[in-house]
Parts: structure tokens; sequence; C-alpha cells
């Protein structure tokens, strides 16, 4: 099994992501050149944290036209897992992957704090290591995190069960104290939080595990449509 | 072409003699571009014309030490193949015309410095002075600036990708017109990576790569020489603009490049640009460098030769490739989508030629320029001094109020609030973060991680320089001895006033001398730093505020920390309650925040019983001995009481004490070599400070959610901890936010 790591001009999670899987979780994992327009074999795809060609314009505004983000599309649209951390979320945003929007945390600063998030949901195949209710311990570091999107579409992902994560005391003004939340197809998922930053208990949590083991397994077993879609 | 006259060369800062020699050693009359080259290359801040033969004293070698002073960056061994490159650099004078820009290009310039050495940076710290918050005329615009300051290093350190991951930050009136932002960065890399600046191999390319040079930053090295005066804030166009995405392009693509084994020297335009990269690399091989400016990719048109040398332009470097492996480079940087073009050729006569579509602009021995820039031996007498020697008696009524406002000070609150706009942990390596006594940082691939602190207190200093700077030396080692590290190398930032005034020089000289003593006793070299003078405002000087960097390691493990732990454990004072002849609080937070003077001399450090209290606390947390340690230091035994309870677990402590030292000397004292640790062995902690021959008391309990301390049966504080960290946690957001102005104070 492989994950991919996409690597966009100012990605700067890409590494720890890449750590996160292939060193404390013993799988391999690659990174994903932005110009490339094929995911080769990869059985799930990781949208790294960073500032992907500056943020200049807004988050995510530009690396939603380059060429592997078509790549994601198809792979996504043919049921492939996509987690988008951070910056990653922000691109599933500006890209259509996912609803809403994400714009400056509300006190307008960068924030970088272990908060502590709410598993709301674990129907999908990037929680479900985990328990309902459950306190996850995760690092967010982002200046603009502030999840925004119509009353319509905030009701539809709580009736559809869409908000898969949760902060407990909000750090940034996020609308419903939106942390994470899944595609209709519930493949893709985008949160803010990074827990590749909690695999490691020298580094004061480890509960990005319930995460990232989460997608892990659910990559290993792959559905046929997508074994198609590679082929 | 411009005519050099009196006034043009007093415009460019250099003085009628400086020209003179100018003349000498070029034979004839420079050209308008060489006087600019020269202006800048002999500028204080890229020549250390007035301090040079100073710091000439500062021990620069050990076992540890790969390369000192003199390059980009110093270069330690920490062992596995692995070695460290840190430095410290101020961009004090651009940070207060424009603290956004100027902050943000501070942190760029030592970013670029660490990694034109092949390292990756991998921690930045940063130690500003600002004026007051609050109390003073200024207090608004003082607010401003931090912000503007802050949110500019954050801007910068989190896209660039580099955790921010400690420093220190205080305040005086004396920074109301002069802001200091010393930035610190460290890199790793292995020994067979590392690059230095040099020019060598006569025919080999010079290329320039990175951005492209506009009008930006022009003279910004003279303008860091030169005091502030009302003209200063017409100087915002000297001021550079940052751009973090295209360092972080920069970074990546010079890292890759640096693989390819095309590149043989490469060195970063940091101030003076063009100038002084390419004449310090042909200086230091020996070689010459031929470029043509009509091949530097340009912002805007029309720009003359003076101002492409001059530009400071930011997110630019000068590396010479291997003849015939160009395309390698070029490669390289055409997949990170940044420019990158042959400008010129070594050559073998040492000269600096600078041409602009074939037509000679300048034509200097680079050797003039790196090496034979003026050295001043300035008159020095007496340290400025304007504080009185003796303070008011001490006869506080209620020393809970006291230490409250303590707590609650701008100097001592919790800098919550700046540290969290900083990615401190991007690249998964802080084992501890901003908040600590020291940064811990894992070196991933080892069982080795680095340690790192700043420390600074122009207070000490303007008492006496010398004692103030060992002070803290001695500190900053503490600091790291405190969470289990072993201080191995310093950088160091001298920020004074004006050095043509001899009690300014006095103090340059008295601190240089007592870095000097205690670098070498506590065996912790200095690789290299950064000197800002001019440090004045309208005559105006700061207080002299040398910072140093230290870094040093330790295996890694996880961190003690500093806040208590558990109920019901011994707490000890390793180093013992403080000196029966002290008798005051000269220097001290206390004096300051309470009596709100500042008189006295500062605490007495005694070097040998320091250097076996900091063995004695790397033991204890290296075995794990101590569930807890922070050291004594702003604010003494009582704010470091009140730190240690301000953790998660909301354990406080019941404190006993038998002294005969009046109570605010007792909590209130700052005396060196004092460390507070919490343990669940004390017979193990007594028998370890015996060996080393170091007082340890224990002094009480830790319990729940209060703070009690005794004297002699006499209760001196009874407090809620809830009581005790909301005027910690909230202080500086109420200070900036609700920023009380009280006329004519």
């Amino acid at each position: 099994m492989k994950i991919g790591v996409v690597v966009f001009p100012g990605s700067n999670c890409d590494h720890d992501a890449w750590y996160a899987v292939s060193e404390n979780l013993h799988h391999r994992a690659e990174f994903i050149w932005h110009d490339s327009s094929s995911l080769s074999d990869v059985d799930a795809v990781i949208l790294p944290g960073g500032f992907s060609y500056g943020d200049y314009l807004r988050c995510g505004a530009i690396a939603k036209f380059s060429p592997v983000m078509r790549a994601v599309k198809d792979f996504a649209q043919a049921g492939g897992l996509v987690l988008g951390i951070c910056n990653g979320f922000q691109v599933l945003t500006e890209a259509g992957l996912l609803p809403g929007a994400l714009v400056r945390n509300g006190n307008l600063k960068f924030v970088c704090r272990t908060v502590t998030l709410e598993v709301v949901s674990t129907d999908s195949p990037f929680t479900h290591q985990a328990k309902k209710g459950q306190a996850l311990r995760i690092p967010v570091a982002h200046g603009e995190g502030l999840y925004m999107a119509d009353d319509r579409t905030l009701d539809q992902l709580e009736a559809d069960d869409r908000i898969v994560l949760r902060y407990l005391e909000n750090p940034n003004g996020s609308m419903r104290r939106v942390a994470g939340i899944l595609n209709e197809q519930r493949n893709v998922m985008g949160m803010m939080p990074h827990p590749e930053r909690a695999v490691d208990p020298l580094m004061g949590s480890t509960d990005g595990l319930y995460i990232l083991n989460s997608l892990l397994q659910s990559a290993a077993v792959s559905t046929p449509a997508l074994a198609t879609s590679r082929s | 072409m411009n005519t050099i006259t009196p006034d043009v060369i007093a415009a460019h800062q250099l003085t009628p003699s400086e020209y003179e020699k100018i003349l000498k050693l070029l034979g004839r009359e420079p050209t308008i571009t060489e006087l600019g080259i020269f202006s800048v290359m002999w500028s204080e801040h890229c020549s250390y014309k007035s301090t040079r033969i100073h710091l000439k004293k500062l021990p620069t070698e050990s076992r540890h030490v790969l390369q000192g002073p003199g390059e980009n960056a110093g270069i330690i061994d920490i062992g596995d193949g692995l070695a460290i490159a840190f430095k410290i650099e101020s961009h004090n004078h651009p940070s207060f015309i424009e603290p956004f820009q100027g902050a943000a290009t501070g942190v760029g310039g030592i970013l670029r410095d660490i990694f034109t050495m092949g390292a990756r940076p991998i921690a930045v710290l940063d130690s500003l002075r600002f004026g007051p918050l609050d109390g003073a005329r200024t207090a608004d615009r003082n607010g401003r600036i931090l912000e503007g300051v802050v949110s500019g290093i954050a801007h910068y350190g989190n896209c660039f990708g580099v955790p921010t991951v400690g420093g220190e930050c205080m305040f005086e009136e004396s920074y109301s017109g002069n802001p200091l932002v010393n930035v610190f960065a460290l890199g790793i890399f292995r020994h067979n990576e590392i690059f230095y600046g040099k020019a060598t191999g006569i025919g080999n390319p010079v290329i320039y790569v990175g951005a492209k040079t506009g009008r930006d930053g022009i003279h910004g090295a003279s303008m860091a020489s030169a005091e502030f005066t009302e003209e200063s804030k017409q100087k915002r166009p000297n001021v550079q603009v940052g751009d973090p995405f295209m360092e972080k392009l920069l970074l990546e693509a010079c890292l890759e490049a640096m693989k390819t084994g095309a590149i043989v020297g490469i060195q970063d335009m940091g101030a003076a640009g063009l100038t002084s990269s390419s004449c310090e690399m042909g200086s230091r091989a020996g070689t010459g460098v031929e470029i043509d400016l009509m091949h530097v990719p340009q912002r805007e048109p029309g720009m003359t030769p003076y101002e492409m040398m001059l530009s400071e332009s930011q997110e630019r470097m000068l590396l010479v490739a291997e003849r015939g492996r160009e395309h390698e480079v070029y490669d390289v940087f055409k997949k990170w989508g940044l420019d990158a073009v042959q400008i010129g050729i070594v050559t073998n006569d040492g000269m600096l030629r600078v041409k602009n579509h074939g037509e000679m602009f300048a034509e200097i021995p680079n050797q003039a320029l790196a090496d034979q820039a003026p050295r001043y031996d300035r008159p020095h007498t007496t340290p400025l001094r304007t504080a009185p020697l003796n303070g008011p008696d001490l006869q506080s009524t209620n020393l809970q109020a006291d230490l409250i406002a303590l707590l609650a000070s701008a100097d001592i609150c919790s800098k919550r609030w700046i540290w969290e706009q900083y990615d401190y942990q991007v690249r998964t390596n802080t084992i501890t973060g901003p908040g600590a006594d020291a940064a811990i940082l894992r070196i991933k691939g080892t069982n080795t991680s680095v340690a790192m602190a700043l420390d600074g207190n122009g207070r000490y200093c303007a008492l006496d320089p010398r004692e103030g700077t060992r002070l803290i030396v001695a500190e900053c080692c503490r600091n790291l001895s405190t969470v289990g590290a072993l201080p191995i190398a310093t950088t160091n930032n001298l920020n004074f006033g004006n050095p043509e005034r001899p009690e300014i020089m006095a103090q340059i000289v008295e601190s240089i001398e007592g870095l000097s003593e205690a670098c070498r006793f506590f065996d912790v070299p200095v690789t290299g730093g950064n000197v800002s003078l001019y440090n004045e405002t309208l005559g105006t000087p700061i207080y002299p505020t040398p910072v140093v960097g230290i870094v040093g390691t330790l295996p890694t493990a996880p961190p003690v920390g500093l806040a208590f732990k558990h109920a019901g454990r011994s707490i000890i004072l390793l180093g013992g309650l403080g000196d029966p002849d002290c008798h005051e609080l000269g220097g001290t937070q206390y004096a300051k925040v309470i009596q709100k003077l500042l008189y006295g001399c500062p605490p007495k450090l005694d070097m040998d019983y320091e250097k076996r209290v900091q063995q004695t606390i790397r033991e204890l947390v290296r075995d794990g001995i101590v569930e807890s340690a922070h050291d004594l230091s702003d604010g003494g035994l009582a704010v470091a009481l009140a730190e240690c309870s301000f953790g998660d677990q909301n354990i406080g402590a019941h404190v006993d004490i038998d002294s005969h030292l009046v109570p605010e000397l007792l909590l209130f004292h700052e005396g060196p070599s004092c460390i507070l640790v919490s343990t669940a062995n004390p017979q193990k902690v007594f028998e370890v400070a015996r060996i080393q021959n170091v007082q340890a008391v224990e002094i009480g309990v830790t319990l729940e959610s209060r703070v009690i301390v005794r004297n002699r049966g006499q209760l001196l504080i009874d407090a809620d901890i809830a009581e005790l960290k909301d005027s910690w946690a909230n202080a500086l957001q109420h200070l900036l936010h609700d920023p009380v102005l009280v006329p004519n104070a």
C-alpha cells in the first residue's frame, strides 16, 4: 500500500505527513510533484499543510489550477481517499471537492495551539478507529481556518453526518465549530488541525494516530471501482 | 557621471580620512558606483570597524567548533556525522521604520545565512525589545510596533516553514524610539554537505539566483549605521520587502542544487546585496569576480549600476558553479520556477569588476572592500551610567500584591499572545517550544536533540556592562542546563548606541570583555554574531543590550518541563537561598515594577559555583531524578514558584523557609545560580548536589491549587493559583488592547 503526499511549491508540512506515514506508521509514502498529471499507483492522497503558491490571492486559490489537482479530482470521483490537512483543506474547498470556504481567523491572527477536538462522526474512512464523542488533542496552526458556509450547507452537512470533527474551544471562530468535514461520498475529508503533528509521544500527543491509522486501514481495503479507475 | 564632492562623500557616511584611504587604495578617484560600493562595505554594519579589534578577544574554538566567525554562520559538530549552523542577526533600524516588513526581512536574512551554508533551517528564536506598553507617552505606538514586528516574524517564518520555538521580549523606555529585533536561526546538515561563500576556480561561472533586483533597500547597511533622526522617517524606501514564498522556493532549490555537486561556492545577498556577496566570495578565495549587470534579472527598467550594486532586494543568492556543469544548476532552479543566470566569471587577479553592457563601472581589489576596511580603536572612558548606586529602603506593605504586580508586568507576564502567532511545530521536531527555559528540538534519525535559548538583560548591562554580560551568558547556559542540555557554543548580537561617544564605546568594550570571560569559562566559544551600533534616537541611547544565543545538545527524551506535576513532592532550591550579605535589589524586576527605579549593581555572579549548579541540574534531569526544573531569573524565587505552578495540572507549592533575609530579598532577589526542582526522591538530589558541592535546600512540598510561602512562621504569600495565573496569563493582551495613557509620565 502506498500513500501519495502532494507537494505544491510552498507546501511545508509535506515532509511531516510523509514522515508520519513512513517513519511513525511504517507505510510507504511518496511525494507527488504539483505538475504531475497522474497519481500513479497510490492508494490514498494527502494534501499537506503549508502555503501553496504562497497562498497569494486566496489560500488554495492558485493550487486548484495545478495539473495534479485534475488527477486528484479524478481520483476522488473514482472513490479514492483524499485527506486535506490545513492548506490541503483550503485547496479542497477552492477546488470544489468540499463545500464552504476557509477565511481569516476571527481575531485576524495566526494561531498555533494544541486544541481539543470532538469526534462527531465515526462513519468515515478517516475516523472509524475513534469513538463517537471522543476527545482528540491535535494541534492547529493557521491564519485562515475559520470555516464558513451558508446555513443551508451547514444544515445539510449536519443532516448528512458529514461534520466529522468539531472544536471544543473554537480557536478561529469557525461556524458551528467545524474542524473537519466530508464530501457527500464520504471519501474526501478536509480538516484544519494537523494529525501528522500528533503521532509521537515526544511531541506531546498521539491522537493524530486515530485519523491516520483510520486512513491507512481504509486505504488498504480499496474498492474495485477504484482499482479499475487506476488501471 | 556624478562628481565626488565632500557633500557626496558625507552623504555616503564616509569620513574625509576614509575617503583618503579609498584614494590611496585605488590610486585614483572612485566613480560614484565605486563610492557607493565602498560606503556599504565600509559601513559599520558590514565592516565592524569600531568593534573588530575588541571582537578578537572572544574565544572562538573548541573541539566542537567546525566553523568560527567570518562565514555566513558558525558551525558546530553534534555527532552522528551531523552539524548545526546557527547565527543571530539584528534588524533593529528597519523594524522601527516599518515594523512588519522590517521584522519579516530580518527573519528572511538570517534564514538565508543558514541555508547558504547548506543547512536546512529547523528553528528560529527572537529577542525583542520595545518601549513600555503603559504609562508612557509613546505606549500606543510601542504597542503598534510590537504587533507589527510579531506579525512580520509570523508571516515570514510560518510561510517559509520554519518553527519559531522561543525567544524573549522585554520593555524599557530606552527602546521607545529604537526597538530591537534580533533573530536567531539554526539549521542542520551533514558534515559533507557544508558549503562556503568562496569564489574558487578561475573561469568558473558566477550565477545569480532567486528574486529579481529592484530599487528597494538601497543603502540599508549605511542606514543601519547611523543614528535615528526625524528624517529617518523619510527613509521608508530603504526598507526591503520580503517574500517568504520566494524564500521557501529558494531554499528548496539551493539545497537541491547543492546535491548535484556542481556548486563550488555560494553566498546570500544580504546587506549591500550584489556588492557584499561578490567581493566577499572573491576575497575569501583570493580570486577576482567580474560581472556584467546587463545579465542581472531586474524588476524595473532604467536601474543604474549604482542602484543595482546597492540594492537590498530580498531572496537572492550568488553562486559559483563548476564550469561545464552550469546546466545541472539551471535545471534545478527551473524546476522551482526561479531565475538562475550567469552574470560573470571568477578571475585570477583579485579584482571586483562591475560592467554594464560591457562598460566598466567599478574596478576595485576585493581585499580592499572586504578586508581593508578601516578599523578604529575608538576612545573609551568609563561606561555611561546614570543610575544611582543606592536604592530606597525596602518596606513592602503587601508582598502578595507585589507578586501579582510582577506577574502582570510586561517583562514577566506570559508571552503566549506573541508565540501563538508563530507556528512553533512545523517540521515536527519541537519537543519543547516557547514558554520554557530553553527550546528543545529532536534531530530525526538520531538519539540527539538540540536545545537553544536567547538571553539579554539591558538593565543589568546599564548598571554594569561587564558583569551584566557575564550574567546573561551564565543565565543562558543555565537555561540550557535546566532542560538537561550541555551548552556548546554561542552566537551574539551586540546592540549599543553610538560608538563615537567614549562612554558608549566603554560599554561596548566592557561588554565584549565580559562576554569573552564568561564564554571562555563556560566553554561556549563564540562562532559568530552581529553588531548593531548607533541605536540612539535624538541623542538618547538604548540600554547596552548584548543578546546571547547559546546552543547545546542532550539525548532525546521526554522533556522534564518547568511545571510541578504531582502534589506531595519535595521542592528543592539548588544553589541555596541567597547571600547573607546581599542587601539590595539593584537591577531587578522588583526595583523596576514595584520601586519604579533602576539603581545599584546587578546581582553578583560566582562563575565557578554557577558551573557546578549547572552540572548538578544536568545530571538530575538526565537521570530522571527531578519531575520539574526551572531556574530563578526575572522576579526571583516568588515568580519562579508561581511559574512552576501554572502548568495544566494546577499543582502549586507550600513553602516554609528558615531565612534571616528580609522578605523582599528572599522572594524577589535575582541572584544567579539558583534552580527550583520538584522531586519524589529528595535524598538523591541532595546526594548529587553534595558531590558537586552545591547547596540544595528543601523549601517545601507541592500541593494542589495554592501557592503558600512562609518564612520563620511569617506568612508572606497565600494565594490561589488561579488568581496568580490570571494576572500573568492575560496581562500582555490587556496591555495591548487597553493601553493606559498617563499624560506627562
